[in-house]
């Protein structure tokens, strides 16, 4: 859906989407990097299960929610990106794990 | 006297409540006209407030007849009402942590079953896991009524109203009685320019039921809870009994929809005058702290929003129901103290039997509204 | 718990200023904001971007933003970023929490400097992946240095959507078209205001530089759209629209962003119990403040775009001037030199101010904002539609918090920021009724998720002081 005019280069880093690992740039926003992905989508909701992606990218909207090594619910457009960070999608209401 | 014609009702009920709006119901039904008077909208307070836990468990002996009476009409709302009303009945647990907890759990199972009740029951450790596997490990035993369980309380609002309209219960909401007088055999009720007649008055009004009571010369001891709930974001179903914890004010369950809703009983403030309360969230981290003790798992889980409701409270806890001992054609039910919610469906039938008939033969005589008034104590 | 002078929520234009002038008189300031850096939305990132090729594209006013991020840093403030405000209380005490733990500050004096958000501008499938907000395009291209990958429609009135495509075009980016939301007959009303606007000819003659330049770069424009509508399987796929006299149109689509407008952040003082105030020229409450920005809570304030949509330049005066008012509250510096020391500020304000009601009566926004189809979702979070709100409408003369109890509109993680107003107007419409007589949902706390274990960690040792 949108793409990055540059290349991080050395400031690379490494996530960890749903298993898969994609590139990104340290310190950039969490919800910059769902919105460069294919699927587009980075949730579905919990009433219907209908897929959203981040919306308004400052902490307004609630639509970018995203499971941030293990803590769920997090907004993704207030998240920096670090080397290593492990993103889950959430789908319809959240499992808890023991 | 006044420009506006009084309008004329057999009864008039104040508070439009969900207890206000059972007594309109079994009454209209009954054939008789009922008017409801509310100063907000219905079921503004406590009953949008409440946690909606349909319990039996742990009541005052007092209460216990009425509300095994109440629970057989939750089990077949749906053909009082029109609505399931979110009812579910995966049962109410009051949860042991430590041993140390089991012996008064136990004794109030021995005194049930020595008064010829059989619906709490204690349960080990294992039958508890197998209940509630998220329950925290350490927790060793329980007393449950399987029969119990919890509804959704803008449903049973929505419920109650509709079936009073359906039963010709005239409801006027943002119409709060201001002043009473006498008129012949009828009371007048003052909403400012609306006059509403009516030989019998049911005082439903909640937290200014002592209010009420006063404007019709009536004194009657009532103070005020404030009990502050949390509502959590919605999750996926993993908890079907309610929980509540010897030695906490916790009471945690999981809605239809999925959310955690969390009381117990922690107070915030309420300002009678204002209609408005406020979180204290000092105290509720304490609730917070309870949830993740006993739900380890829940650490994580974001609250949606808190609040804080504005419920009557007697001095022994207990409600206030039965024809006033002086004031001609008053009738109250009020101060149900947190625990309300679940006899809704009993006293509408109760306040028709007094209204109707003058008697009841529910045992509510431990409701008396006398033993709260100064010098009309019993001895 | 810690104890400060004076708590400032929000490190924006408004933020910074109101830091830099009660540092000056010694205040002891603590300074939270949601984001990791400081800068608000429209200096996002200015500190790391300002210095780099796409900092140069994205203009002067940007640019600004790095010599107020400087003073910020310097002026002795304490500064908690990637920290959220979820509950204040009169006192005044404020709840917040960052790195996953939530603490109490005590103050005695708040300034409220949490900005603006975007008019929620609800229409079927504004909730497909793919719709956004013009804003966050534009915090994309500033924070991330992305822009659309194929090329993006955009729809809406006002300044931003300008603003934004020169900027996109200049970056590379690709503009498939501009769906112009402004209405028919807005410049009459607009011009009425225009011998005031002239005191800020500059800002005038930017706004006509911007229409020209997309002119020029062959953009595509088609005025007066009144109604928009995305459709696609579990993305946008397909953008519909029709002109207020033409007939519907379809185009294809992989990005829309929206925006009709600004309104100002308004949870907070709701939450203390502000006076707010209906502004009808902008559609939104704002709160009813003082000269300084002081709200009806006497010690709590308000300044920049959280007092009205003015713009940064105003926010930052609104920020010297709230923050001096606390100073002088606290004892730090007479009223008279408060006075004196503001004139300046107070001006300048005055200048900004007088500009806004030519750009509101010129970008007010279209009816159909306020009145979508009842097949639109309008609560996002519950997913309640517009049907399901006017159906409910009907059944006594519901206020929205009684919608809200009923239908859960307004019951999840963004406390009505996206439908409270929408709400409004439909109940008012419904009712025949001015929507500011609807009022606004009650706010309840927390004004931000916080979860169950950050609330249980609080009152350990927090609040023993």
């Amino acid at each position: 859906m949108f793409r990055k005019l540059h290349d991080p280069g050395p400031q690379a880093v490494t996530i960890f989407i749903d298993g898969r690992s994609v590139s990104a740039e340290a310190g950039e926003n969490l919800a910059a990097v769902l919105l460069r992905q294919a699927e587009g989508w980075s949730r579905t909701t919990t009433v219907t299960q209908s897929p959203r992606a981040p919306y308004c990218m400052m902490g307004v909207c609630f639509e970018c929610l995203t499971e941030v090594d293990g803590v769920g619910s997090v907004q993704a457009c207030l998240t920096t990106v670090r080397d290593g960070m492990r993103i889950s999608r959430q789908l319809g209401r959240r499992v808890l794990s023991a | 006297m006044s420009g506006t014609a009084a309008q004329g009702y057999d009864v008039a009920i104040i508070g439009g409540g969900l207890h206000g709006l059972s007594a309109g119901l079994s009454i209209a039904r009954a054939g008789r006209r009922v008017v409801v008077l509310e100063r907000a909208w219905v079921g503004r307070h406590a009953s949008s407030a409440t946690a909606a836990g349909v319990r039996t468990l742990g009541r005052d002996l007092a209460e216990v007849p009425i509300s095994l009476e109440a629970m057989d009409m939750w089990h077949r709302i749906e053909r009082i009402v029109g609505d399931d009303c979110g009812f579910h009945s995966h049962g109410q647990t009051k949860v042991a942590e430590f041993e140390t907890h089991m012996p008064q759990l136990r004794e109030r199972e021995a005194t049930m079953r020595g008064l010829g009740y059989s619906h709490e029951e204690i349960i080990d450790a294992a039958e508890l896991r197998r209940l509630v596997p998220t329950l925290s490990p350490h927790c060793v035993g329980a007393l449950i009524a399987r029969d119990d369980g919890a509804a959704d309380p803008h449903r049973t609002i929505a419920a109650f109203r509709g079936a009073c309209e359906a039963a010709g219960v005239a409801i006027v909401e943002g119409c709060g009685v201001e002043a009473v007088e006498r008129r012949g055999a009828d009371w007048l009720l003052r909403c400012g320019e609306r006059a509403f007649t009516a030989p019998a008055v049911i005082n439903a009004a909640g937290a200014w039921a002592g209010r009420a009571a006063a404007l019709f010369g009536e004194q009657i001891e009532l103070g005020v809870r404030a009990s502050m709930m949390m509502v959590t974001e919605r999750l996926a179903p993993f908890l079907g009994p309610v929980v509540g914890v010897v030695g906490r004010a916790l009471s945690f369950k999981q809605s239809d929809q999925g959310t955690l809703v969390i009381g117990g009983g922690l107070q915030g403030a309420a300002d009678l005058d204002r209609q408005r309360s406020t979180v204290n969230f000092v105290e509720l981290a304490k609730g917070a702290r309870a949830s993740s003790e006993l739900f380890p798992s829940v650490r994580g889980v974001r609250i949606a929003r808190c609040w804080t409701g504005i419920e009557a409270q007697t001095r022994d806890h207990i409600p206030v129901i039965g024809a006033s001992p002086d004031v001609p054609g008053l009738f109250h039910s009020f101060g149900y103290s947190g625990h309300g919610f679940q006899l809704v469906p009993v006293l509408g039938e109760i306040m028709r039997d007094l209204v109707m008939e003058g008697t009841t033969a529910r045992s509510i005589s431990a409701f008396a509204p006398a033993r709260l008034m100064q010098g009309r104590r019993a001895a | 718990m810690s104890t400060v002078d004076l708590l400032i929520v929000g490190a924006g234009p408004a933020g910074m200023a109101a830091a830099v002038a009660a540092r000056r008189h010694g205040l002891d300031v603590l300074v939270v904001d949601d984001q990791p850096a400081p800068g608000g939305q429209i200096w996002r990132s200015v500190e790391t971007v300002a210095a780099t090729a796409r900092g140069g594209r994205l203009g002067e006013s940007y640019l600004a933003g790095a010599s107020r991020a400087a003073a910020f840093r310097a002026c002795g403030a304490s500064y908690d970023p990637s920290c959220q405000l979820w509950q204040i209380e009169p006192g005044y005490r404020a709840f917040v929490t960052s790195a996953g733990k939530a603490r109490t500050v005590s103050a005695k004096a708040v300034i409220l400097a949490t900005g603006a958000q975007e008019r929620p501008v609800p229409f079927p499938g504004w909730t497909l992946p793919g719709v956004l907000t013009v804003g966050a395009g534009q915090i994309l291209l500033k924070t991330a240095d992305q822009v659309p990958a194929k090329p993006v429609w955009i729809a809406g009135s006002g300044p931003l959507p300008l603003l934004y495509m020169t900027q996109l075009l200049a970056a590379g980016g690709k503009i498939a078209g501009f769906l112009d939301t402004t209405p028919r007959g807005r410049l009459k009303p607009a011009l009425r205001h225009l011998p005031a606007a002239l005191g800020k000819a500059g800002d005038l003659l930017k706004g006509l530089a911007w229409t020209l330049a997309l002119k020029r770069s062959g953009v595509r424009t088609v005025k007066h759209v009144a109604e928009i509508e995305a459709r696609g399987e579990g993305r946008l796929q397909t953008l519909r629209y029709r002109t207020d006299n033409g007939q519907w149109q379809e185009t294809a689509a992989e990005v829309l962003l929206v925006h009709e407008g600004l309104v100002p952040s308004i949870h907070a003082p709701l939450a203390l119990d502000c006076q707010v105030e209906w502004r009808a020229g902008q559609h939104c409450y704002a709160p009813v403040l003082d000269g300084w920005g002081e709200t009806s809570q006497p010690g709590l304030f308000v300044a920049g775009d959280g007092a009205g949509i003015a713009g940064a330049i105003a926010a930052e005066h609104r920020g010297t001037l709230a923050g001096l008012a606390a100073a002088a509250r606290l004892g730090k510096l007479p009223a008279a030199a408060a006075e004196t020391e503001a004139a300046p500020a107070r001006r300048a304000l005055g200048r900004e101010l007088a500009f806004r009601p030519f750009l509101d009566a010129l970008y007010a926004p279209r009816p159909q904002v306020f009145a979508p189809p009842d097949e639109t979702i309008v609560c996002r979070c519950e997913e309640v539609t517009a049907g399901t709100l006017r159906a409910r409408a009907q059944i006594g003369r519901p206020g929205p918090n009684q919608v809200k109890a009923f239908t859960r509109a307004g019951m999840g993680p963004c406390q009505g920021r996206q439908c409270g107003y929408t709400v409004m107007n439909i109940l008012a419409h419904a009712q025949e009724r001015p929507v500011e007589a609807l009022g606004f949902y009650r706010i309840r706390p927390p004004l931000k998720p916080v979860t169950l274990g950050e609330l249980a960690a609080l009152d350990q040792k927090d609040t023993a002081a």
